[in-house]
């Protein structure tokens, strides 16, 4: 089965998923900060020591390093998942529910559920009934290129295609701010490369903010404004690099010296997280 | 010029190949219906002709002509005998899915209620129900009470323990995200777990309808020995008593009948809810 595209049209006049203009780095309003973040597991294990991290509105954040650095924890401290040691997470104005999408490494979706009503699942949770929300749901659907699915079964659909039906799920509450934990790390090469064109592509149509995980340098430097490098034993972070290149960013990108010179950067960067010679 | 020979002898075996294997898969088809049919005949018409040429007098062993004769001539009272069976076996396994799925859902949302009770579910479990059901119907009064606690007993733990595995068998992704969506526990319980649980109880379902059939016959025997009863169970005993072994083979045939249809009729159930699905019930091409 081929994958329809991610965005569809980006002209397409937005009804419910509101549009939030991306400012430029700088000027955009603050989403949550994290101020001294550290998580110790079991009393000894530092997972991850001292994080800071501010997250605006419109910002594409990736965190990238080797497995171990804490990404993943400081993830699951964002989403709530698990309590922080020491430090503090602050929402700017407080968490409501529905502010948050989630996007894991597996698709993860009710495989007895069909594709409508696995994007619907934020709402039911909420309370809402479908004929109240079926508008988002099918508009979610469409922006990830599955409105021909909405009723297919989970097991119908190839891996690409679920990944876009979890990314549907997380867009549909139309949260402040996406966490994305390695979501096309078990994606082939081409499908992989796909998604990310159309993620960015996704990005500059509804405006939302990011934060995604990965250990991809070419990944990082393509879908991000800002990546975080961080190092392991113990997990914190080494640096921030900003990637000055405009959105929206097409397949030209890849092959531009801009890209390269990006790249080479954060590769410089993630080996000094690494303890190698750069 | 004729095409090359290489490639279309390649191209044949290719084909025959092809050919072969769809030809096993019709084979195959054809075979799993007919070759039990003809066991079965074989089987019969060799136990009609050992009665015969043996002379064996229908007391000891009747022939399998007799057998259907006596159940056509007993009908009357042996399809009533059915009824109260199935009766008992169909109630026992309706109490054994509310208390196993109820216990299940007690024990899951209860960590103290499990460990209070789960040890006396094992317990009531090994015990052999033929060494529980004359006390049973010491204490019982109500002799269907008596029966269908019998049966109950047999036939509600692989529901408990099977449908205790799927509620505890969910994607722990899933767990997350309803999590980070507020979900309350009875939400919880009610989108995630029970769909997860459903083929887990659906395979200890299967399980139960067999075993709530044995629960009904064994309370049957011992109830039937202490005077009372008219399920198949005591016309069995009561036949065996008059030396009417027709009629017990007649009894035992329709027992067996009534235990594959329940499996059946089970079997066809799971497929139906898990059909759009499970793995379970999804056919692929090998």
């Amino acid at each position: 089965m081929q994958d329809g595209p991610l965005c569809p049209s980006c002209e397409h006049p937005m009804s419910d998923l509101i549009h939030r203009p991306t400012l430029p780095l700088g000027q955009r309003p603050k989403v949550l900060e994290m101020s001294r973040v550290g998580k110790v597991f079991n009393g000894n294990v530092t997972a991850l020591r001292d994080m800071e991290l501010t997250v605006n509105e419109g910002d594409f954040i990736s965190l990238l390093g080797p497995s171990g650095c804490g990404k993943s924890t400081a993830l699951r401290l964002i989403a709530g998942l698990s309590n922080p040691t020491s430090g503090r997470i602050l929402w700017d104005g407080g968490q409501g529910r529905g502010d948050l999408g989630v996007v894991f490494q597996e698709p993860t979706l009710m495989p007895w559920a069909t594709v409508a009503q696995n994007v619907y699942l934020p709402f039911r949770l909420r309370g809402r009934s479908y004929p109240e929300v079926r508008s988002e749901v099918e508009e979610a659907l469409s922006l990830v290129g599955l409105s021909a699915f909405l009723d297919a079964y989970p097991r119908e659909l190839s891996g690409g295609m679920k990944m876009r039906v979890s990314i549907a799920r997380a867009l549909v509450t139309n949260p402040r701010l996406i966490l994305m934990d390695e979501p096309f790390a078990a994606l082939d090469e081409i499908t992989r490369h796909k998604l990310n064109t159309d993620l960015l592509a996704l990005k500059s149509n509804i405006g939302c903010t990011v934060i995604f995980v990965t250990h991809s340098v070419f990944e990082s430097v393509f879908l991000s404004d800002r990546i975080v490098v961080m190092a392991a034993r113990p997990g914190r972070v080494i640096e921030e690099l900003a990637v000055t290149a405009p959105y929206p960013r097409s397949e030209a990108f890849r092959t531009s010296a801009d890209y390269a010179a990006h790249c080479q950067i954060a590769s410089r960067a993630l080996h000094l997280a690494m303890g190698e010679p750069a | 010029m004729t095409a090359l020979p290489p490639l279309t002898a390649a191209e044949a075996r290719v084909d025959a190949e092809e050919a072969r294997r769809a030809r096993a898969l019709r084979v195959d088809k054809v075979a799993r219906w007919v070759l039990p049919v003809l066991v079965f005949l074989i089987l019969i018409g060799l136990w009609d002709r050992i009665v015969v040429w043996n002379r064996i007098p229908h007391y000891i062993l009747p022939g399998p002509g007799l057998v259907v004769e006596t159940l056509i001539k007993d009908w009357a009272i042996l399809f009533s005998a059915l009824l109260v069976t199935l009766q008992i076996t169909l109630m026992a396994l309706a109490v054994a899915v509310i208390g196993g799925v109820g216990l299940a859902i007690l024990f899951n949302q209860s960590r103290f209620a499990e460990m209070s009770f789960y040890p006396y579910a094992v317990i009531l479990q090994v015990t052999p129900v033929v060494s529980i059901a004359p006390l049973i119907f010491i204490y019982v009064e109500n002799r269907t009470a008596g029966l269908l606690l019998c049966a109950w007993i047999v036939a509600f733990f692989p529901i408990l323990a099977n449908t205790t595995l799927g509620l505890n068998s969910t994607d722990h992704n899933l767990r997350d995200l309803f999590r980070i969506y507020g979900a309350s526990r009875w939400q919880r319980l009610r989108y995630l777990q029970l769909p997860s649980a459903l083929p887990y109880f659906l395979g200890g379902l299967r399980i139960a309808g067999g075993l709530s059939l044995i629960g009904a016959i064994v309370a049957e025997y011992v109830a039937g020995t202490a005077g009372i009863g008219s399920g198949l169970a005591f016309r069995i005993l009561e036949a065996g008593y008059r030396l009417n072994i027709p009629r017990m083979f007649a009894a035992l045939l329709l027992i067996a009948v009534c235990g594959v249809v329940i499996f059946a009729g089970l079997s066809f159930l799971s497929h139906m809810l898990l059909r759009k699905w499970h793995d379970s019930a999804i056919r692929r091409e090998s």
